[in-house]
């Protein structure tokens, strides 16, 4: 037990040290937050366009459409912020850095997950919350326990999906090297296909955001439980319950990936 | 110096790239899903309006999802810090010391960069659009042909920008806030995300008072046929005046910035 607790004084101190050195540099920071609120607001710029155009979209208006971008972006940025840098290990990995990870007594991945945070991906946060809260009563939703934990559940789901997702992707390293693309795909991917409503895909794609890759479970389906609406044929809206549920295999998947991926690494004996 | 350092650049360039195999499969699938997201995005858009948004129908719109995913990486939207680095460590000044034009030789290996990306990370794309929604193509070869020179024009264009951007290193400490805020604009206003004639007039002038538009949506308009005859040909130009103005800027920048530049020993 008290070893545990030493373990978690050692985590706390790295990422206090890494916080203080974001803040050391203010111009720097507020230039790296900003830019992020930039990278929000683009993103935003797709939702903007495309209802500028049309009323309705995959069956939701406008204001629950923005609740899907805000919840996606949500957490995602949250995701970004706590492991997103896990996809520097390529560069552990040539430099030889992740040798001298591997010596200390603590797992890996959470020292990997805590070696950084990135305070600055807040700006991308502060966007999709700023859009939450403007969406929320335009959409109809009404403030109530239900409502909350549906919102909770599926910010802390969605971004445990997407923690995992990361945690994968970086795993995938071990075996790419020169593979960030590759995360592209499944952490950018995904979020870019959590943002917009899953009954536009086709039937296939969706069933893929669904059942391996649970896009549709971070944004679009809690918005269509809070909103009252019943997804297209295949995707309920009870589903959007479920959101933590729908971490939980991706996180296994994610785990053993990583495992696998660590017994594979030999150091090249720095 | 012989003018045949160009083309060997340009070589260069295209087997550096070619080096690079899992990245590139892997970009070509990241390339691939963004592109069929944004396929069912847009063909949604239009259906949701009643079959035509500003020109598109359905398979134009699918097109340009497809098309735009398998350019963005020849025309490389987003930036790449390689010359700011080189500006912060000192070792633009090597390339300032070099018979060639630094400019110049850039361009060179950045075209042989997009020529050996087209096929590796377009054809996926392409493929996957034309098995999936089907593509709408140019009807005869002129369309091709203007379609090709619009896009070597949107590699230029685009490296053109990258590399005056780049230069701000010579100002700068950290360029990395400016090239975020570059990739942010150049996602928008070259119509990677949605093409530049959906946007509200607003935002649709801001795009044209830029040349962010002569990167993606240019090429893709042509290779689309969204614009055809007369209207293709003054893209074109369009993008061809662009080009000398980016240009000019970046030599304008480079002058400026290399009389800053200090550099020690030898």
């Amino acid at each position: 037990m008290a070893e545990r607790r030493a373990d978690l004084a050692a985590y706390r101190a790295v990422l206090a040290s890494r916080a203080r050195a974001q803040l050391t540099y203010r111009t720097s920071f507020a230039a790296d937050v900003l830019a992020n609120v930039g990278v929000g607001i683009s993103e935003l710029a797709t939702v903007y366009v495309v209802f500028w155009r049309v009323d309705t979209l995959g069956g939701l208006d406008v204001w629950s459409a923005c609740l899907v971008f805000a919840l996606a972006n949500l957490a995602f940025a949250l995701a970004d912020l706590l492991v997103g840098h896990v996809d520097e290990l390529p560069r552990h990995v040539r430099e030889g850095t992740l040798d001298a990870f591997l010596l200390r007594p603590l797992p890996l991945l959470g020292q990997l997950a805590t070696s950084e945070v990135s305070l600055r991906r807040l700006g991308r946060a502060g966007v999709a919350l700023a859009v939450l809260v403007v969406a929320l009563p335009r959409a109809g939703v009404e403030p109530s326990a239900a409502t909350l934990a549906l919102l909770g559940g599926s910010v802390l789901g969605g971004t445990a999906v997407f923690c995992a997702l990361f945690v994968a992707a970086g795993a995938l390293q071990f075996w790419l090297l020169e593979g960030r693309e590759a995360a592209n795909s499944f952490t950018y991917g995904g979020a870019n296909a959590a943002q917009h409503p899953a009954s536009l895909y086709p039937g296939p794609l969706r069933w893929v955001f669904t059942y391996v890759v649970p896009a549709s479970f971070v944004a679009y389906l809690p918005v269509l439980a809070l909103t009252g609406r019943t997804g297209p044929a295949g995707l309920p809206s009870w589903l959007g319950w479920c959101t933590p549920l729908a971490a939980v295999p991706v996180w296994a998947a994610a785990l053993l990936l990583w495992r696998a991926g660590v017994r594979r690494y030999t150091g090249a004996g720095s | 110096m012989p003018v045949t350092a160009y083309p060997a650049l340009a070589a260069a360039g295209f087997r550096r790239y070619s080096a690079y195999r899992a990245a590139t499969a892997a970009g070509a699938l990241a390339n691939t899903v963004f592109g069929a997201v944004k396929a069912a995005v847009l063909t949604g858009t239009v259906v949701a309006a009643g079959g035509s948004v500003a020109g598109y129908g359905v398979a134009q719109a699918a097109t340009f999802a497809w098309l735009s995913q398998a350019l963005l990486a020849p025309v490389s939207v987003f930036a790449d810090d390689r010359l700011a680095r080189r500006v912060r460590t000192g070792d633009v000044a090597v390339d300032l010391a070099r018979p060639v034009d630094p400019q110049l030789a850039a361009w060179a290996d950045d075209l042989g960069r997009a020529a050996f990306q087209l096929l590796p990370r377009g054809l996926p794309p392409l493929l996957v659009g034309a098995l999936t929604t089907g593509l709408v193509l140019p009807p005869e070869p002129a369309g091709y042909l203007l379609g090709c020179a619009s896009l070597v024009l949107g590699v230029s264009v685009s490296f053109a920008l990258r590399w005056a951007v780049n230069l701000t290193a010579f100002w700068l400490i950290d360029v990395r806030g400016v090239l975020l805020l570059y990739t942010v604009c150049a996602t928008v206003l070259t119509g990677l995300a949605v093409p530049v004639a959906w946007f509200p007039p607003w935002l649709a002038a801001l795009a044209a008072a830029t040349p962010f538009p002569s990167v993606l949506q240019a090429p893709a308009d042509v290779f689309t046929g969204v614009v055809t005859g007369a209207a293709a040909l003054r893209v074109v130009a369009v993008q061809t005046a662009w080009l000398v103005v980016v240009l000019a800027a970046g030599r304008l920048l480079l002058a400026a910035g290399s009389r800053r530049l200090v550099v020690q020993g030898g």
